[in-house]
């Protein structure tokens, strides 16, 4: 029996599960993917957003600022990329200059900190690549940039080492009410929880309607991205915002905390919650909105394109409550943006929400002892001292041996992400925690060399490595 | 810190004649860098046959080629490490690499040469929409999996882009057993040589289907279908031409660029239409005393010349190490136009000239009865008649300076100009 | 067959050529297209004995690498590719192996061997190991 089991290891559901094991409780989080984060969360603007874009008094606003307050602390603890680097609502008109202020004013009312709306000389001082008929834009200090799938995968890292138990490749196939709780059936197996939480992102409607009367649906949303290389990162400095209108926040130009250059994203309502194609349409129009917004961009440096799927709800607001009358079964859905920003903030909350059933659910959340909210800092070769690289190299030789040749990533790293808890079994999930795979050549050059690596550790034969998801092999069989 | 006279970084078939020969020429502390665990480059995975014919009279496979170079090298006592990545090279000719063994290891070198060859065009390069499932995968990659690990990449494919490595990939996948569906061409002809069409698509019933392009991939994990369709003479695809063919596997062949990520740390100056480094006749960069060869200079169709060039690259380096070569004021630039793309060298020091100099250049498009016209300033110096020139086939155009006076040699053009009759 | 279309491959100019069974001719065949004699002679070729060079891999064990690169020593009848392939699938060597050693002799009887086109030494992990 667990006290508590977590649907969906994106980030809301990882943080809240990391939240949640910092008290002597049994946890299960449950995805239904090969590997975490596999989800919106692996596919977004990777934006720690200001808040000033969401509507007063809700709990966007609310959770957006919170959140944003709480980032360099849990990114600090659990090393992963955070920069705050500012971001610019950008006016090339009147109209929009009139917009900038009403985004002014309702992040006054927000409560968030440090804005500015500077004139047209201010801001080409700051992004000198802006094109000459910019009016103004709305600077916002606070705003900031992350590894959003780094994040996901420390959390649930952390999560585990703190004694959480996770099961992947385990889709929720029914929710039965029980005497205790619930009996949930995922993957091949059942498990019998006190207390559900479902955070299954552009699935959290079904979750919630196996064993709840329907209250909200997800209405799935795409956005279409092209990521540039490493090369053009700097021609902006800030996260770059268009100015928005009421189809979503605008087109959005930033550099990634990697150093690359992110274009992105389209919003197109679709039918189909697996649709994560990208259109020739989509890509188009996101580099028509870079050419209208920017002096210098070269398309010939795109190295990839990916789209991920929103949890848009009809509400336009978090769905974070209780079911109907019940005291088991916590619903955290419809967060889209601002839902990276707001994820620390909303786990906070979500774990008062457990407080408050506590009692009727017979549970008690003690504080752990041996909670260790710090995770063991990643390695990054080539951002050591050479001495350090050298030490290194001498203490373990896979240090010395470069796979990926685009990034600069050593077998050792490599090594590292797949030992880890909720550590990398798959290629995708290798270039997730370490990078081979990320740059120019795309994992042309490195990925036999890491499957043989991922083959190696996990003792498998090098064509049972699958790229990303279950059915996703790369090598079908030996040439004879 | 090591120090050696010449350092190559790259063991591939331009690497290894460099280094052979700047020996030959008098050099003695040379070492070659190469990151694999072998040497012999991109030739270990290219079982097929077809390189040699010039260099040796023989047609030989890739690995054949490879070891008559990596025997002679060893023969003649060069000393090379293997497993070791060249992470810097400055313009003062230090080198920062690093290995299992050694750690990170600091080299000078009097004289550098980069041979480190060139890396494939990617999917998201060409921005190809759709999903994004296994199965979609570079040519050279899937070369690689097939002759060296042994591994099939999958049963039924479709092939984008008729260079030759798609070509032989075509053949090479057919023979172990995979469905071969087609070749999509964006051109209106292929980019491969006759003999890979004939020997590769012909033999084998595969379809070519020039003037087509990919416009979606389906799949979630792996890849269920891929839709081609025909394209305007300005490369757009047109609506109602879709050809969608089921299958497991996309084979991407569409280009290769050169690798100088080094080069550009160096601060050398690229050429924008090679992406290789900007050489002299010496194959010099912009960097005294750094070299460059091979497919890192441009991208080669036959691995003979780029043994020539390197020989080129090798005796230099060597010249330059004992002080021979001059870094003369007077550099002529060299240029392709009206129909040539470019020309290696792109820049020529006229008193360093002996004689004889080859330029390599390539085409923009397929021409019949054309010549080759050779100017300085507007003076023709050598017109070459040619049958038939195209974007997939080097040309070379060989030039005489003995006689000429060099300050009288103005700024080179190599052209094509159109033959009357057919 | 009595005619074939083909593109000749001797030479880089690729000249269309069609050739014909023709019994009144002195070697048989009439052929058309061509620029050169060369192109002659190979489409004749091509139309009564095509012939192809095949390179393919074989398992190699004990080795630095699973695969060992094989070449026909010269070329064998078209046709017979698939069967080719499966003979030589049949073949496994061992480590070490020096370039150009017969793995295969006369293959399908065409008096052309199939020879390594590399030299492979063992892998080190057996190098302590006595050679069998």
């Amino acid at each position: 029996m667990y006290d508590i089991t977590v649907i969906g290891a994106g980030i809301t559901g990882t943080f809240i599960a990391r939240e949640l094991s910092k008290y002597d409780l049994s946890i299960l989080l449950l995805d239904k993917e090969n590997d975490v984060a596999n989800g919106t969360t692996k596919a977004n603007s990777a934006i720690v957003h200001a808040g000033y874009d969401a509507t007063e008094g809700t709990l966007k606003a609310k959770f957006n600022v919170k959140g944003n307050e709480m980032y360099d602390g849990i990114c600090k603890d659990l090393d992963v990329p955070f920069k705050r680097i500012g971001s610019l609502v950008t006016a090339f008109n009147d109209e929009e200059m009139e917009t900038i202020q009403c985004l002014y004013q309702r992040g006054i009312t927000n409560g968030v900190p440090d804005m500015k709306i500077l004139d047209k000389e201010e801001v080409l001082q700051m992004e000198g690549n802006l094109k000459e008929s910019i009016k103004g834009a709305l600077f916002a200090k606070t705003a900031g940039i992350v590894g959003p799938w780094e994040l996901a995968i420390a959390l649930a890292e952390n999560a585990v080492e703190n004694g959480v138990e996770l099961q992947l490749n385990s889709a929720v196939t029914a929710i039965d009410k029980t005497g205790e709780g619930y009996r949930v059936s995922a993957g091949e197996k059942t498990y019998e929880t006190k207390l559900v939480i479902n955070a299954a992102g552009v699935y959290a409607d079904q979750i919630d309607q196996m064993v709840n009367e329907k209250t909200f649906e997800i209405l799935p949303n795409r956005g279409e991205y092209n990521l540039f290389d490493k090369s053009v990162g700097d021609m902006v400095n800030t996260v770059v915002f268009g100015c928005p209108s009421s189809a979503g926040k605008g087109t959005v130009i930033l550099p990634t905390v990697h150093g690359n250059l992110l274009l992105g994203p389209t919003a197109d309502p679709i039918d189909n919650k697996e649709d994560t194609r990208t259109t020739f349409a989509g890509l188009t129009s996101i580099n028509d909105h870079a050419k209208d917004t920017l002096k210098k961009i070269g398309f010939q440096d795109v190295i990839t394109s990916f789209s991920g799927i929103r949890a848009k709800v009809a509400t336009k607001d978090f769905i974070i409550e209780k079911a109907e009358g019940k005291e088991d079964f916590i619903n955290v859905a419809g967060i889209d943006s601002p839902g990276l920003t707001a994820a620390p903030a909303i786990a906070e909350y979500v774990v008062e929400m457990v407080r408050e059933s506590a009692s009727a659910l017979d549970m008690t959340l003690t504080e752990k002892e041996h909670f260790n909210p710090k995770r063991t800092p990643s390695i990054h070769f080539m951002d050591l001292s050479t001495e350090d690289q050298k030490k290194l190299i001498e203490k373990d030789p896979r240090f010395g041996r470069i796979i990926c040749r685009c990034e600069y990533i050593t077998e050792g790293e490599i090594v590292d992400v797949i030992r880890r808890k909720a550590g990398a079994t798959t290629l995708d999930g290798v270039k997730r925690r370490a990078r081979p795979g990320s740059g120019r050549c795309q994992g042309g050059f490195c990925a036999p060399r890491v499957m043989e690596i991922i083959a190696r550790e996990l003792d498998v034969d090098m064509k049972d490595v699958l790229k990303d998801g279950k059915g996703s092999y790369v090598l079908t069989e030996r040439t004879k | 810190m090591l120090n050696y006279e010449i350092v190559v970084i790259g063991g591939g078939p331009a690497g290894l004649a460099a280094a052979i020969e700047a020996k030959k020429n008098g050099a003695k502390e040379i070492l070659v860098l190469e990151r694999d665990l072998e040497l012999g480059g991109i030739l270990q995975q290219c079982i097929h046959n077809g390189f040699g014919l010039h260099v040796f009279k023989e047609e030989l496979t890739g690995p054949e080629y490879a070891e008559r170079f990596i025997q002679e090298l060893k023969d003649m006592g060069i000393e090379y490490k293997l497993d070791t990545m060249v992470l810097e090279v400055s313009d003062e000719k230090m080198i920062t690499a690093m290995n299992r063994e050694e750690g990170i290891l600091n080299i000078r070198a009097k004289a550098v040469i980069l041979s480190m060859g060139c890396r494939e065009r990617t999917r998201g390069a060409i921005r190809i929409p759709g999903t994004r499932p296994a199965g979609v995968m570079t040519a050279g990659t899937a070369q690689r999996f097939v002759n060296m690990e042994g591994y099939m990449t999958g049963k039924r494919v479709l092939i984008l882009g008729s260079g030759d490595i798609g070509l032989i990939m075509a053949r090479r996948l057919t023979l172990e057993g995979a469905e071969v569906l087609g070749v999509s061409e964006l051109m209106p002809f292929s980019g491969g040589l006759n003999r890979n069409i004939v020997q590769c698509l012909e033999d084998f019933d595969i379809p070519l289907y020039l003037q087509h392009t990919v416009v979606d991939i389906e799949g979630k994990d792996r890849v269920e279908a891929v839709t081609i369709a025909k394209v305007d003479e300005r490369y757009k695809p047109i609506k109602g031409t879709e050809k969608r063919f089921e299958c497991d596997t996309l084979l991407l062949s569409v280009g290769l660029i050169p690798e100088n990520e080094l080069s550009k740390s160096a601060g050398i100056e690229l050429d924008n239409i090679t992406a290789g480094p900007r050489v002299n006749e010496a194959m010099e960069t912009s960097v005294e005393g750094i070299f460059a060869c091979g497919n890192v200079v441009h991208v080669h169709d036959l691995v003979d010349w780029v043994t020539e060039e390197s020989r080129k690259a090798g005796k230099n380096a060597a010249r330059y190490v004992s002080g021979e070569l001059k870094n003369t004021a007077s550099k002529i630039s060299v240029q392709g136009v009206n129909g040539v793309r470019y020309v290696v060298p792109q820049e020529i020091r006229p008193e360093n000239l002996r004689g004889k100099t080859e330029f390599m250049m390539r085409v923009d498009a397929v021409y019949q009865n054309v010549k080759l016209v050779a100017k300085s300033g507007e003076e023709i110096l050598k017109s070459v008649k040619r049958r038939h020139v195209a974007p997939g086939e080097m040309e070379n155009l060989v030039l005489d300076f003995g006689e000429m006076d060099p300050k009288s040699i103005k700024n080179l053009t190599i052209e094509l100009v159109q033959e009357e009759g057919a | 067959m009595d005619k074939k279309e083909m593109i000749c491959i001797v030479c880089p100019v690729g000249c269309h050529m069609e050739v014909v069974k023709d019994g009144t001719s002195e070697d048989g065949y009439k052929v058309s297209g061509n620029q050169c004699l060369r192109g002659k002679v190979y489409g004749i070729k091509e139309m009564s004995n095509p012939t192809r060079v095949l390179t393919t891999t074989v398992k190699i064990t004990e080795g630095k690498l699973p695969r060992l690169p094989v070449t026909t020593k010269g070329a064998i009848p078209k046709g017979l590719m698939t069967e080719a392939m499966e003979a030589i699938n049949k073949v496994e060597v061992k480590a070490p192996v020096k370039v150009g050693k017969v793995i295969l002799k006369n293959l399908l009887n065409t008096g052309v061997d199939v020879v390594a086109t590399r030299s492979m030494d063992r892998d080190s992990r057996y190098q302590s190991q006595k050679v069998s």
